[in-house]
C-alpha cells in the first residue's frame, strides 16, 4: 500500500466525479427526493376516509356522539343514509370506506352497556383503513355521568411516537435505504466503469495495487455517504420534526459502519459484473430483498420465520434497528451491539470475498 | 541471460477456448531495438504483447522480460515497463495535465519531479497548450501524443505499443515514429505491433505474425532479400483483364492491382516472366512484364500465403 498511489486514485475519482454531474445531482437528488416522498406522500397516517352515517337512533345523544366522532377527523360523516341497504351500496361503489351505525335500540344499549352501543363498518379491503377504524373503536363515549366508557378491552399506549406520526418512523428507516441505493450502486458502477472504458487494461501494467485501486475508488464514497446521512438527518428535523433520542456521535458511527458494509457489497459485485448496465441490474437485484426484508416497509416480527432468517444476511436490517434504537428509543451502541457485530461481519466477508476477486490480469 | 537481450519468450502459447490464438511463438528483442510485430487482425499480435507483460497467463511457453520471469515477476516488471494499448485508456474526463500527474503518481514519481518531467512532456509532445484540456475532447493525433506521454512518464526501460497509429492521419503517424526513434536513441527498447506496411519498414528488426505464429522475422534488409521468390509489374490499358488472365497460372503466388499496373508475386523460377508474358498474350491483353524490386507487402504476402497452402 502506497500512500503517494492511493491518494491519487482518491483525487482523481474526486475530480471525475465533480465533472460527473448526473452521479453528483443524484448524491444530494437522491435523499432530498426521498425523504419528501416518503415524508409526504406515503403517510399511514389515515385523516379525512369518505364515510356515511346511519342514525337510526336519532336522539340527542346519537347525535352527540356522532359530532363527537366527526371532530376527530378520521371520518368526513358526507352522507347521512336511512337504510342498511344505502350504506351497502355505498361501501360497494367504493363512495364511501367506512361508516357508523347507530342502532335504533341505541339508549338502551347505553343504559344496560352488554353489548356495543355504536358499530363502525369498514372496507377491509385496504389494510391501512382497518388500522384506523380500530384507532376509532377506541374512541370513549361520554355517558352521562361524565366518566368514560371504553368500547376496547384492552388500552393501548404508544411509547416513542405517540402522535404515530408516520415521519417519525420512516425518516430514520430512510437514511438506512438511501445508503443501501446510492452506496451499493455508485461503487459497483465506478469500479465496473474502469474496465468498460478500457482504463483498467493500462492500470494493470502499472504498479497499482488491487487494495489501492479498491480502497481509492471507495473511500470517496464514505465520505459521500456521509454527507447524505447529514441531509436526511437535517431534513428531517427541518420538515419532519423527527426526534434524536441518542447520541449524535454513535448515530454516525452507525452510519459509517454501516456505509462500508454497502461499500464493500458494491465492490462484490463490481467483480461479478462485465458492464455498468450489469453492475446496475445486480445492485437493484440487492437492493429490492433489503427494503422489503429489513423491516422498513413490513413489520419484521410479522414475516415468516424462514424470510426472517434471510433478513439477519442483510445489511439493512441492522443499521435498522441501530438507527431506529438511537434514534427514536434513545439507546445507545452498547446496547445494540449485537447489529453492529452482525454489520462488521458483513464488512469482512464482503470484502474477502471481493478483493480476492481483483485480480491484475485480464483473463 | 544475456544482458543484451530485452524479451526472450519460448514456445509461448495461448489457448482461447478451442482457438490458438498464440501458438509456440519464440522470439528474441535486442535491447534498443524498434521491434515490430507485422500482421494482420486476429494473427496474435495484442495477445502475445499482454502474455509479455504479464496482463495475461500463457498457456505454455516461457517468458524472460528484463531479466524477470513472467508471469512470476510481473509486478516488478509493471515498474519498469510502458504499455500503450490499442484502444486510448486515459481518462477522457479528465484534463491533459491530470493526466499526466495521476500517472507520474502511481508510478511514485516524487510530486517536485513530476511537475518537471510533465512539463518536459508536454513540451515534447506539443501539448503544453492543452494542459487543461479534457483528454475526451481532442483529436485522435493528440490523444495519441498523449497516451506515448502518459506512457514515457517513468522513463521505462521497455515499451510496449499495440497498433500505437491505428486511429491518426499519416502526417501524425510519421511524426510519432520520429518520437519513437528518439526514445529508442535515449536507450529504450520498443516493441511496435502495425498492420502498416510503412510503418513495419521503418522497425530496426520485425517478425511477421500470422494465426498465432511468427512466418518470418528479420530486418527489413534480409526479409526483402531473403524473400523466396520475385515480383513482376505488368503495365498495361486493362489491369483487371490481365489480373483475370493471371490468376490460374501456375507458380503465382498474388495478384495485386496498383493504380494502372499489376504487381505479380511468384515462386522461384527462372521463367516466370515469360509464361506471365505468354498468357498475356494469349489471353488478348497487350502488357508490358518487367521485374521489379520487392517490398515488405510481397514478403508479407509470400509468409502467409505458405500457410495458407498448408491450412488448405
Amino acid at each position: 500500500m502506497n500512500l503517494l498511489r492511493l491518494g491519487s486514485i482518491i483525487v482523481k475519482e474526486l475530480r471525475q466525479l465533480r465533472r460527473d454531474r448526473l452521479t453528483f445531482a443524484m448524491i444530494i437528488g437522491i435523499p432530498t427526493m426521498q425523504l419528501v416522498l416518503f415524508g409526504y406522500a406515503i403517510n399511514m397516517d389515515v385523516r379525512h376516509l369518505d364515510a356515511a352515517v346511519l342514525d337510526q337512533a336519532n336522539t340527542a345523544r346519537s347525535r352527540e356522539v356522532i359530532a363527537q366522532m366527526a371532530t376527530t377527523e378520521v371520518m368526513n360523516f358526507e352522507r347521512r343514509v336511512a337504510t342498511p341497504q344505502e350504506l351497502d351500496a355505498l361501501l360497494r361503489s367504493g363512495e364511501i370506506s367506512a361508516a357508523l351505525i347507530l342502532p335504533p335500540d341505541f339508549e338502551a344499549r347505553m343504559e344496560r352497556r352488554d353489548r356495543p352501543a355504536a358499530q363502525i363498518v369498514v372496507d377491509g379491503s385496504e389494510q391501512v383503513i382497518q388500522a384506523a377504524a380500530r384507532q376509532l373503536a377506541a374512541f370513549p363515549i361520554y355517558d352521562d355521568t361524565g366518566w368514560t366508557r371504553q368500547v376496547a378491552g384492552v388500552e393501548v399506549v404508544n411509547f416513542y411516537n405517540p402522535e404515530r406520526r408516520a415521519a417519525v418512523n420512516t425518516v430514520p428507516g430512510l437514511v438506512g435505504v438511501i445508503l443501501t441505493m446510492t452506496m451499493v450502486l455508485f461503487t459497483a458502477i465506478a469500479l465496473v466503469r474502469e474496465r468498460e472504458r478500457g482504463n483498467l487494461e493500462m492500470l494493470i501494467a502499472t504498479p497499482v495495487s488491487p487494495w489501492e485501486l479498491t480502497l481509492g475508488k471507495v473511500l470517496p464514497f464514505v465520505a459521500i455517504g456521509l454527507v447524505q446521512v447529514t441531509v436526511v438527518l437535517a431534513l428531517g428535523e427541518l420538515l419532519f420534526d423527527v426526534p434524536l433520542r441518542g447520541s449524535l456521535g454513535e448515530l454516525y458511527l452507525a452510519a459509517l459502519v454501516f456505509i462500508v458494509a454497502s461499500l464493500a457489497l458494491g465492490v462484490f459485485l463490481s467483480t461479478l459484473a462485465r458492464s455498468q448496465f450489469q453492475a446496475m441490474q445486480m445492485a437493484f437485484f440487492t437492493f429490492l430483498p433489503q427494503i422489503l426484508l429489513s423491516g422498513f416497509m413490513f413489520p419484521f416480527a410479522g414475516m415468516p420465520v424462514a424470510a426472517q432468517y434471510a433478513a439477519e444476511i442483510l445489511p439493512l436490517t441492522h443499521f435498522l434497528r441501530l438507527v431506529r434504537g438511537i434514534m427514536l428509543r434513545g439507546a445507545g451502541l452498547a446496547e445494540l451491539w449485537p447489529s453492529l457485530a452482525s454489520l462488521g461481519v458483513f464488512i469482512v466477508v464482503m470484502l474477502g470475498v471481493a478483493v480476492s476477486r481483483v485480480h491484475k490480469r485480464l483473463d | 541471460m544475456n544482458d543484451d537481450v530485452a524479451i526472450h519468450a519460448r514456445g509461448l502459447t495461448k489457448i482461447f477456448g478451442a482457438l490458438a490464438a498464440v501458438d509456440g511463438l519464440d522470439l528474441t528483442v535486442r535491447r534498443r531495438e524498434v521491434y515490430g510485430f507485422l500482421g494482420p487482425n486476429g494473427s496474435g499480435k495484442s495477445t502475445t504483447i499482454r502474455m509479455l507483460c504479464g496482463l495475461l497467463r500463457p498457456t505454455r511457453g516461457e517468458i524472460d522480460v528484463l531479466g524477470c520471469s513472467i508471469p512470476r515477476d510481473a509486478e516488478a516488471l509493471k515498474r519498469r515497463i510502458g504499455y500503450m494499448t490499442q484502444r486510448f485508456s486515459l481518462y477522457e474526463d479528465l484534463t491533459v495535465g491530470e493526466n499526466l500527474s495521476f500517472l507520474a503518481a502511481v508510478h511514485e514519481l516524487p510530486r517536485s519531479v513530476a511537475r518537471q518531467r510533465i512539463d518536459e512532456l508536454l513540451e515534447r509532445y506539443q501539448l503544453a497548450d492543452r494542459r487543461n484540456q479534457l483528454a475526451g475532447t481532442m483529436s485522435g493525433g493528440q490523444r495519441q501524443r498523449l497516451a506515448l506521454a502518459g506512457t514515457v512518464v517513468h522513463k521505462p526501460d521497455l515499451l510496449f505499443l499495440d497498433e500505437p497509429t491505428s486511429a491518426v492521419d499519416p502526417q501524425s503517424r510519421r511524426d510519432f515514429w520520429d518520437s519513437l526513434f528518439e526514445l529508442a536513441d535515449q536507450g529504450s527498447t520498443l516493441l511496435v505491433s502495425t498492420h502498416y506496411m510503412d510503418e513495419a519498414e521503418r522497425c530496426t528488426r520485425l517478425a511477421i505474425l500470422d494465426r498465432g505464429r511468427i512466418v518470418a522475422d528479420g530486418t527489413p534488409g534480409e526479409l526483402l532479400s531473403g524473400l523466396p521468390g520475385q515480383t513482376l509489374l505488368v503495365e498495361t490499358a486493362e489491369p483487371r483483364g490481365a489480373q483475370r488472365a493471371l490468376q490460374d497460372l501456375p507458380g503465382v503466388m498474388a495478384l495485386a492491382q496498383i493504380g494502372a499496373s499489376l504487381r505479380v508475386l511468384g515462386r522461384d523460377g527462372a521463367d516466370l516472366e515469360a509464361r506471365v508474358a505468354e498468357r498475356l498474350r494469349s489471353a488478348g491483353v497487350a502488357a508490358e512484364v518487367r521485374p521489379t524490386a520487392p517490398n515488405l507487402e510481397d514478403v508479407f504476402v509470400a509468409a502467409t500465403a505458405g500457410r495458407a497452402k498448408e491450412a488448405a
